[in-house]
């Protein structure tokens, strides 16, 4: 169990480390960072010195080490655009991006499991093979027309909803600019965040329908059956857990799917988050800034995999055992 | 009355019969064994006692009654009331079986909850004694234990704990031992021998066994490709058996192959749901096969207490009338 936890954290550091390795690259080798810094007229003998004390002639490796040193203690540069530390940027837009995140991952949890669970309990009902059909094309479909859709019902033509922005927040705790918080918020969330679940629902819906089958034509299913326990603690209290199981790791893997459509979501309401803000650095070349993305967002996605394993390891019990995995 | 009875039960899936018009009954306190090859049909018919024939499969008969009550004619509730708690099973599998999610504990307790109720500290004084009935040591502490934390005898130990739970009148165990060491085996009959006559239950023994079954059987249905081929009282079908297939059952054992002159194993094996033949199932693999036999089903003659469905049943010295 400790070994089990170690050597996931360890992963984790390695992942971390190739993640750091990937944006210390992108962030040096984007474009030329002493132009950046000074434009174009400087003479030549002050470039040179710009580039010796910025020790960018200094060997890769040790180049990398003073990167990391430098990102350990919060240090990931500064952006060029906005002549600010690259982690407040980022800090100013992460409440943003996580409030649009959660909602719509909340979304997706609320309506995928019922509809999978549904399609597998009730195979043959019309309802069940239109929630397959429906989530297979749905697979396909890219997020930017179902975005397209929604503006254009509810925010043009029926205009009941707002289609771009943040709209009222409020600062809770002194750090945190929340939108849930206000009616207007709450109005300008609605269509990025069912944007978003749409997208990544029908992964879910497909996921825990299939394992729900599966389960459900287990020996434990049928020897519950056979103790003549009612049907929905068969369905609900034997089968649903082992389901949730393997939904829970490759719910953990889709952080990395999240991540990606929070980007083009962002980018198509103009949502203030860490998405359109990446999608503003690349468009500005801004290295830093787009590195120290890549860091957060790496971080992120590590921390909720880990996070995932272990509430993993917490409700199955057959990974619970002294010594597993040795 | 006879605590469990079938007349022509058939379970189909689409065109397949996987159980072809058998019919039999159980009585109180009695072990009927039932014998065959893999794929006879042994488990789907006893599924169908249960309820648990799933779609598409489709369960057919002229009776189907339990005690006197007709198990096709009530509603679902109803028969759920009667399954688990007077109808009881024990699977092949236990390691399998039970939920790898739960406790030991807490599987026992769903079964008692269900049909019996009471209240926490009660279940739970149940239970253990359960699992002290079943020779469980250091019962309270396996209360809190995982399957996956019990060996395979133990799990069938936890099965048949929760299969006794409600003190059924009947019990189904379809192979219980199968999948369990040689040595634990007869431990668990032991014990299942031992609550059957403890409680007077109707025992339902399915097995590979045909030792087994003569040692404690009363009676024994011989099942083949869906039909029954061959019953009556267990010792006088295995002392004289009527039908070649049983006969040759007999002679794949291992003591009547030692001492027997005539040593003969079926070549083939149980038609599936795309080879079965015309005339009579086994023709194509049985040595006295005649030409009716290919063309001709076989009715099923004799006493009702022992029948066998063939058309040239064997006489006393093991050959066929001709
Ligand atoms: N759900 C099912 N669908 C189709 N065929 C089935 C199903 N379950 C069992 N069968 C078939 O029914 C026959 C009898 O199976 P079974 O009762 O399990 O045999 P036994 O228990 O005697 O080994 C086999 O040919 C098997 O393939
Ligand atoms: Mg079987």
């Amino acid at each position: 169990m400790i070994g089990f936890i170690l050597r996931r954290l360890l992963q984790a550091v390695l992942v971390m480390l190739t993640i750091s390795f990937a944006s210390f690259v992108i962030q040096g080798k984007l474009g030329d960072p002493v132009t950046q810094m000074v434009g174009q007229n400087v003479t030549l003998a002050e470039r040179a010195q710009l580039t010796e004390s910025l020790g960018l002639n200094d060997p890769l490796l040790q180049q990398y080490a003073r990167y990391l040193s430098d990102a350990l203690s919060g240090d990931l540069g500064v952006s060029y655009y906005h002549k600010q530390a690259t982690l407040a940027v980022i800090g100013d837009r992460l409440p943003a991006t996580l409030e649009l995140s959660f909602c719509a991952l909340l979304i997706v949890l609320l309506t995928a499991t019922p509809l999978g669970v549904f399609a597998a309990i009730r195979p043959r009902h019309i309802l069940s093979r239109l929630i397959v059909i429906v989530s297979t094309l749905g697979l396909s479909v890219p997020i930017f027309v179902v975005a397209m859709f929604l503006v254009y019902f509810f925010a043009v033509e029926w205009q009941w909803l707002p289609s771009f922005g943040r709209g009222e927040t409020h600062l809770l705790f002194g750090f945190w600019s929340s939108g849930l918080v206000t009616k207007d918020g709450l109005q300008h969330l609605l269509l990025p965040s069912v944007s978003l679940a749409f997208v990544l629902a029908p992964i879910f819906v497909r996921l825990i329908r299939a394992q729900m089958l599966e389960e459900l034509d287990s020996d434990y299913v049928r020897y519950a059956w056979s103790k003549g326990i009612p049907a929905h603690r068969v369905y609900f209290v034997h089968a649903l857990k082992n389901t949730m199981l393997p939904v829970i790791t490759v719910g953990g893997i889709q952080v990395g799917t999240l991540i990606a459509y929070t980007i083009l979501t962002e980018t198509i309401f103009q949502w203030p988050g860490m998405g359109l803000l990446f999608m503003e650095a690349v468009s500005r070349v801004d290295a830093p800034l787009i590195s120290a993305y890549l860091i957060v967002v790496g971080l992120i996605f590590v921390l909720i995999n880990t996070l995932v394993d272990l509430i993993y390891l917490w409700v199955n019990p057959r990974v619970r055992i002294p010594g597993y995995g040795q | 009355m006879s605590l469990l009875t079938l007349d022509k039960l058939s379970v189909t899936f689409g065109n397949f019969r996987a159980v072809d018009q058998i019919s039999y009954s159980v009585e109180a306190g009695e072990v009927l064994g039932i014998v065959g090859e893999s794929g006879s049909g042994k488990s789907v018919s006893s599924l169908s006692v249960m309820g648990l024939i799933d779609h598409p499969g489709k369960v057919k008969a002229a009776q189907l009654t339990f005690m006197g009550q007709d198990l096709l004619a009530m509603g679902e509730k109803q028969r759920r009331k009667i399954t688990g708690s007077d109808i009881a099973m024990i699977f092949q599998d236990p390691m399998t079986s039970l939920n790898p999610c739960y406790t030991v504990g807490y599987q026992i307790i769903e079964a008692l909850k269900t049909h019996q109720g009471g209240n926490k500290k009660q279940l739970q004084q149940r239970a253990i004694e359960l699992l002290t009935l079943v020779g469980i040591p250091a019962p309270e502490t396996r209360m809190s234990a995982y399957p996956h934390q019990l060996s395979g005898g133990m799990s069938q130990r936890v099965m048949i704990a929760i299969a006794i739970a409600c003190n059924p009148k009947l019990l189904i165990a379809d192979e219980p031992t199968t999948a369990l060491d040689v040595t634990i085996q007869a431990q668990i009959i032991d014990l299942l021998i031992n609550l059957q006559q403890q409680k007077q239950m109707g025992l339902v023994l399915i097995t590979h066994d045909l030792a087994l079954v003569a040692e404690v059987a009363h009676r024994v249905i011989v099942m083949y490709a869906g039909q029954i081929v061959e019953s009556g009282p267990a010792a006088e079908v295995f002392s004289t058996p009527k039908h070649p297939y049983t006969q040759a059952l007999l002679a794949s054992l291992p003591e009547s192959a030692a001492g027997k002159s005539r040593l003969m194993a079926l070549p083939g094996v149980v038609p599936g749901q795309f080879d079965r033949p015309s005339g009579c199932l086994l023709s194509p693999r049985c040595p006295y096969a005649t030409e009716r036999c290919h063309e001709e089903v076989p009715p099923a003659q004799g006493p009702l207490t022992r029948q066998v469905k063939c058309h040239t049943p064997l006489d006393m010295n093991g050959s066929p009338i001709k």
